[in-house]
């Protein structure tokens, strides 16, 4: 048998095979799939299919992200065909306004996904959940009714690039800065319909809500996946959540999936992560990536701390260190948008939206709205904004004359501070201390990574 | 299914993406004629006035890259494109396009061998795109069989309606 990359051999056990082969096309079962508002889209060809009944209810999730609360009344529109088809369907998990999230993390949050998983989402960033050692990947509204209807999807099977991350990060370098500079190399199409999957030592030191933005930008470079192999972290992650479907006892058996030795790769790609330094995706590509310090000092008018990419718990406690008795400047507005309810509940707790609100910046319930442009934090014609999102492409975030600067939770938060483009690594005693502290006790980690927001409506 | 295309070119760069095909603050439209009224709105606000249906697009690298949008497709066809030509596609915009029934074609060199305003003439079975100003010629690899079978099926919603009709019917 020949040796599989963790794409091939994710989708040859899918396929029921003992190996696949870059470029053939296989017909796979799909264990999660997952539809945010696309789903309102998706309900039309469902029916056109001849369909009356999805296939498995307890294999579609739906959180609604995009407008949350609606922010229209197309976007009410939206969100009332999505309550009438669940509703009608008896789709039990279902995540409406005020239990909601950000339709990535609440996959990865609420247990949904287990390593080997085939996972097809209705957002680009699916990828996201190939930090859990899925086969995670993106898909358009009627390909989404499709598998409400069969339960399958036919994919092509990728060829792999692997990347290699050495060394150790020196905070506040961080996964966002890793993952600029896997950019820089690959570029925005240097991935197209390949998968991407991660090791080396600096990804084994990560903890998982530093390896889901990692593998959320493999959407960037154009990836049809990106894959992180579980480890003894991934196990812990999962062993922390409510998963969900009776799917518990799986979690031992999915956690040695590997990459075989010899798997061949289409290409390798390295970052020694000792030598990594803050990086920015400048406009208007998220490839177009340089030194923070080339920039710095640019004024900006708006710093957005949000979306699937960099708003998770310890994304937002490592801008409450570095914000503690501050003030951002009155020079920008600042906003910071969680990823999921659970964690706004668990910012309110532990002091974080004080801090934030002191400093001066708005603090809000979670949402995709500032970073795709819909709403919550639009960028106006010739306005800058940093920001800790995915994408900078033109008109992104707003007006086709805004540009976005990308970066890390540490560089935003400096960045709000002074009103301009700043260097995390001057207030690396706040925003890095955490690493320390947590290296120091293991076990308080753990219980912070998890989810907490346990009781449902 | 109708492989064979003629029409008015209109010549795009390298990485248009979803943003620029429909700007995020239109994705709460389902229409497909009010999605079309914006459509290449991020890279050209006067294209969707001006495209005739049978126009032809025609484009660099990574076109359709970024989100997962089928507004994107949809509005394209919607406003009467007959065919998309580039260099490269985004893989969920290639996906989408070939489920919503709009043709698509890889070739190589397109952008440089097109000026808007030419005509072009594409033939999805050969991959051949033909320049009628020079008569320049250009041939790609084609679609793939299994996004043909889908196009000439009508669409994903008429393969699906196959399928479930086929498991239906008592064996």
């Amino acid at each position: 048998m020949p040796p599989l990359t963790l794409a091939e051999k994710i989708l040859a056990r899918k396929a029921g095979r003992a190996a696949v082969s870059p470029g053939e096309i296989v017909e796979v079962p799909v264990d999660v799939v997952m539809a945010h508002e696309a789903c309102a889209q998706a309900v039309k060809p469902f029916r056109e299919m001849g369909a009356t009944r999805v296939w498995d209810k307890s294999k579609i999730v739906i959180p609604i992200d995009h407008w949350v609360p609606a922010s229209s009344d197309t976007a009410a529109r939206l969100h009332k065909i999505i309550r009438e088809f669940v509703r009608e369907q008896g789709i039990p998990h279902f995540y409406d306004v005020g239990n909601h999230g950000i339709c990535h993390q609440i996959l990865a949050e609420e247990g949904f996904v287990l390593p080997g998983d085939l996972v097809v989402g209705s957002d680009s960033h699916t990828n996201m959940l190939g930090a859990l050692g899925s086969f995670a990947t993106g898909v358009g509204p009627t390909e989404i009714a499709a598998i409400f209807a069969t339960g399958e999807i036919w994919l092509k099977v990728p060829e792999s690039i692997r990347v290699v991350v050495t060394g150790r990060l020196r905070p506040p370098v961080s996964s966002k800065d890793v993952v600029l500079a896997v950019l820089r190399e690959i570029t925005c199409e240097g991935a197209l319909y390949r998968s991407v999957e991660f090791e080396g030592p600096a990804i084994a030191a990560m903890e998982m809500w530093e390896r889901f933005t990692l593998t959320n930008m493999t959407t960037e470079m154009g990836a049809k996946t990106g894959i992180i192999a579980p480890d003894g972290k991934t196990v812990a992650y999962l062993r922390a959540c409510d998963v969900k479907n009776g799917r518990r006892g799986e979690i031992a058996g999915r956690a040695g999936l590997r990459a075989d030795t010899g798997a061949t790769y289409g290409r390798t790609v390295t970052v020694d992560g000792s030598s990594l330094e803050p990086l920015v995706a400048k406009p208007m590509s998220p490839d177009n990536v340089s030194p923070l310090r080339e920039v710095e000092g640019t004024p900006v008018d708006q710093v957005f701390i949000g979306s699937c990419t960099n708003s998770r718990y310890e994304d937002l406690e490592i801008v409450a260190r570095t914000w503690r008795g501050k003030k951002v400047s009155p020079n920008c507005r600042v906003i910071v948008t969680p990823a999921s309810t659970s964690i706004y509940k668990r910012a309110l707790a532990d002091g974080f939206a004080k801090i934030f609100t002191d400093a001066g910046a708005v603090f809000t319930a979670s949402s995709c709205g500032a970073c795709f442009g819909g709403h919550g934090g639009i960028v106006g014609d010739g306005e800058v904004c940093a920001s800790t999102t995915n994408r900078n492409f033109v008109g992104r975030m707003g007006h086709p004359g805004g540009k976005v600067y990308l970066m890390s939770p540490a560089a935003a938060a400096a960045t709000a501070l002074e009103g301009k483009i700043a260097d995390p690594r001057r207030y690396a005693g706040r925003n890095g201390a955490r690493r320390a502290a947590v290296a120091a006790k293991p076990a308080r980690r753990a219980a912070r990574t998890r989810p907490k927001a346990k009781a449902r409506r | 299914m109708q492989v064979r295309f003629e029409g008015t070119v209109h010549v795009f760069g390298d990485a248009v993406d979803t943003d620029m095909i429909v700007p995020g603050k239109y994705l709460t439209l389902i229409e497909p004629a009010k999605i079309a009224e914006h459509v290449m709105e991020g890279s050209d606000p006067t294209f969707a006035k001006r495209v005739r249906p049978g126009d032809i697009v025609v484009a660099g690298k990574n076109f359709g890259c970024g989100s997962s949008r089928e507004h994107a497709p949809v509005g394209l066809k919607a406003a009467g494109v007959s065919v998309v030509v580039a260099e490269s596609f985004a893989r969920i915009f290639y996906r989408n396009a070939i489920n919503i029934g709009l043709p698509l074609l890889e070739v190589k060199g397109a952008r440089e061998t097109f000026q808007s305003g030419d005509r072009a003439s594409v033939d999805l079975s050969s991959g051949e795109v033909r320049n009628a100003r020079d008569s320049a010629t250009l041939r790609g690899p084609g679609l793939s069989s299994q996004a043909l079978s889908i196009l000439e099926a009508g669409g994903l919603v008429e393969v699906v309606k196959h399928k479930l009709a086929a498991r239906a019917r008592p064996a």
